[in-house]
């Protein structure tokens, strides 16, 4: 990493291709956990295989450890075909989700087990290890047992064992997943920092998606074993282009509707769940008359009392139900057709004169560009 | 504690103990009696150690009492190494063919009347014997072969549960770091299974110790071990220097049992300790 990075120093498209899953297919019996996936990864990345459980991700990060070989497809990491290679022979470590560490041996014990599998001299080895202990703070337990550490020193442990042989790609299995909720936040930064300093490639799995957001530099969804949607959380999150993509990451109102007006740069969709009409400020490509859903995210609703102007994009309901979250509020909203819809704004304000209240007649609306219309 | 427990509980808790233990005591008893009649009580010359003396001056008996040392220390061991690949096979590989037949036939012995085990044996080593003209008669190494066969079964089954619990994602972990197979073994699983290959050995020893059916039929003259030796001795009448060998060995077995426990129990306290400290030590 010799450039210095601009606003955003993991860029994906900037390194080279390094790690290449070619129509993977693993099949366990009758159950097929990954499915004819594609897939590449840079340099230097972060990439989130994102999804929930079962869904195979835990499957392809194993394929990628060689703990598991792939019914067909292939997979090359660094350009060479990972077939015929065992986990102890690839340019990869992993960091377990159980952290995986050895209860035996004491913290640098642990952390030197791999330098030592390559035969390096004793005084390298207990210098690296020193070095990765400071790195991950963790220097002064350095003769703990793993049973004397809490379980956020465990996961820095495990994190100093898996980067200490200093390898290309390192992946991980919710490596946040067993701490509260705290430490979470202050270690995916640590985890980030960490990270830009060795340039090291991650390969992150989880079922988080606030854990994916924060760390990724791409994300890969998964559903019933196949990539459903890759890329950047921004895209991920605004530009959804399935139903199941926009459900699974963040919460989303979807309504279905017909495509009455198709042009090359607006569209019109009658909607009796709304019970009213979308109108959204760029061209589809869909089928005129087709049966279309409308995705629109919760923040990007406005709610009042009065009625905006314009008849499309807007609808009235009664407040069932808020919810005070402090930073904001969610109002579930039902409408005539009988849909709940969820809201939610920003407590901008202290004091707020004309706070909604339950049961007040409200109006929704929202700007032509925010629904996202999918076709599956 | 001020809550009344009627009689009920301490009553049943005597009664237990006695069922228990009172055979024990009443042979314990009797081996400090002067007297050669078992059962008869010689007030006038009782206590006396006589018997535990002439134990000793009894070469037979201690060269029947160190092949059983021998018998044990060598059936432990390679009941061990059996039965912990075994439970291996059986933990780790998953489903392969054949698995329910090696499952099995491992653990049979566990339910096989020992009569049949010790004929079958016996059958087989005669047989083996006019073919090969190995074993050449029946002595230690029959008895200990025929030992290895029905503990492994018990070491198997504790190597097993034993790694029925144990963490896989360590074995995968130390690969990852490296470590070939062979390693991984050595380094990793056998120092976390190691309690139950102990426990194994235990076990494996207690019982070729105090066999006897199967001992009777694959020993040979001129080779019993201790409780077949006993088992004749008593059939020809009980003498009393028998109640003062048993006498010490129930002693042994406690004394191994009590610092056993007592160690166990130390270590659990301190990782205790040390757990409730780190959790302390991060609030």
């Amino acid at each position: 990493m010799a450039e210095k990075p601009a606003a955003n120093p993991r860029q994906p498209e900037r390194g080279k291709e390094y790690v290449r899953i070619q129509n993977v297919t693993k099949r366990f019996g009758d159950f097929t956990a990954v499915n004819n996936v594609s897939l590449t990864i840079y340099q230097g990345e972060i990439f989130c295989l994102l999804g929930g459980s079962g869904c195979g991700k835990t499957t392809l990060l194993r394929m990628l450890a060689g703990f598991e070989n792939p019914t067909s497809g292939q997979i090359f990491i660094d350009g060479e075909d990972m077939e015929d290679c065992p986990p102890y022979d690839r340019p990869v470590n992993m960091m377990f989700q159980s952290y995986a560490l050895f209860p035996h041996m004491s913290v640098e014990k642990n952390v030197a087990f791999g330098l030592e599998q390559d035969g390096l001299p004793k005084a390298e080895i207990s210098q690296r290890v020193g070095e990765i202990l400071e790195l991950v703070k963790m220097g002064q337990f350095a003769r703990r047992q793993p049973h004397q550490l809490s379980g956020g020193q465990r996961q820095r442990v495990a994190l100093a064992r898996s980067l200490v042989k200093r390898p290309k790609l390192l992946l991980l299995d919710e490596p946040l997943g067993a701490l509260d909720r705290k430490l979470r936040e202050q270690t995916q930064f640590e985890l980030l920092g960490i990270q830009e300093r060795l340039g090291v490639t991650f390969v992150v799995v989880t079922h988080d998606q606030e854990e994916a957001m924060t760390l990724a530099s791409r994300i890969g969804v998964m559903n019933r074993g196949e990539i459903v949607q890759v890329g950047t959380p921004t895209e991920i999150y605004e530009y959804p282009t399935t139903r199941f993509v926009a459900d699974f990451i963040g919460s989303v109102n979807m309504f279905e509707g017909r495509l009455t007006e198709d042009e090359p740069d607006y569209v019109r969709i009658e909607s009796a769940d709304l019970g009213g009409r979308i109108y959204v400020d760029h061209g589809i490509s869909a089928a005129p008359d087709s049966t279309v859903w409308a995705a629109i995210r919760p923040e990007k609703i406005e709610i009042s009392r009065e009625r905006p102007q314009g008849s499309d994009n807007t609808v009235g309901g009664t407040v069932k139900e808020i919810a005070y979250l402090g930073d904001m509020s969610v109002y579930l909203v039902r409408l005539q057709s009988g849909r709940i819809v969820r809201v939610s704004q920003p407590n901008a304000e202290r004091r707020n004169q004309a706070r909604i209240t339950w049961d007040d007649s409200v109006w929704l609306s929202w700007d032509p560009s925010s629904p996202v219309i999918l076709t599956q | 504690m001020s809550r009344r427990r009627g009689l009920f509980q301490p009553l049943s808790l005597v009664l237990g103990f006695a069922f228990l233990y009172l055979p024990i005591l009443s042979m314990m008893f009797f081996s400090f009696n002067n007297s050669r009649l078992v059962t008869v009580w010689d007030a006038a010359n009782s206590p006396t150690l006589k018997w535990y003396v002439k134990l000793f001056e009894n070469d037979q008996l201690l060269d029947a009492a160190f092949l059983s040392v021998k018998v044990g220390v060598m059936t432990a061991t390679g009941a061990v190494i059996l039965g912990t690949l075994a439970g291996l096979v059986l933990a780790r590989f998953g489903p392969f063919r054949g698995r329910a037949i090696l499952s099995g036939l491992t653990t049979a012995p566990l339910v096989m009347p020992e009569v049949i085990t010790g004929l079958s044996m016996l059958l087989l080593f005669v047989a083996v014997e006019q073919a090969f003209g190995w074993p050449a008669g029946r002595g230690q190494m029959t008895i200990t072969l025929a030992h290895i066969t029905f503990t492994m079964a018990y070491v198997t089954v504790i190597v097993q549960s034993r790694l029925a619990g144990f963490d896989d994602s360590l074995e995968e972990a130390a690969m990852d770091l490296g470590a070939r197979p062979v390693t991984v073994f050595i380094r990793v699983t056998m120092p976390l299974i190691a309690p139950a290959i102990l426990a194994g050995w235990l076990l494996a020893f207690t019982l070729s110790w105090d066999d006897v059916v199967i001992s009777q039929f694959t020993s040979g003259p001129g080779a019993s071990t201790l409780p077949v030796y006993i088992f004749s001795k008593v059939r020809r009448g009980v003498s009393p220097d028998v109640n003062a060998l048993a006498t010490m060995l129930v002693l042994t077995v406690a004394i191994v049992v009590f610092v056993g426990a007592w160690i166990m129990r130390r270590q659990e306290r301190k990782r205790d300790r040390e757990i409730q400290l780190a959790i302390a030590e991060n609030k």
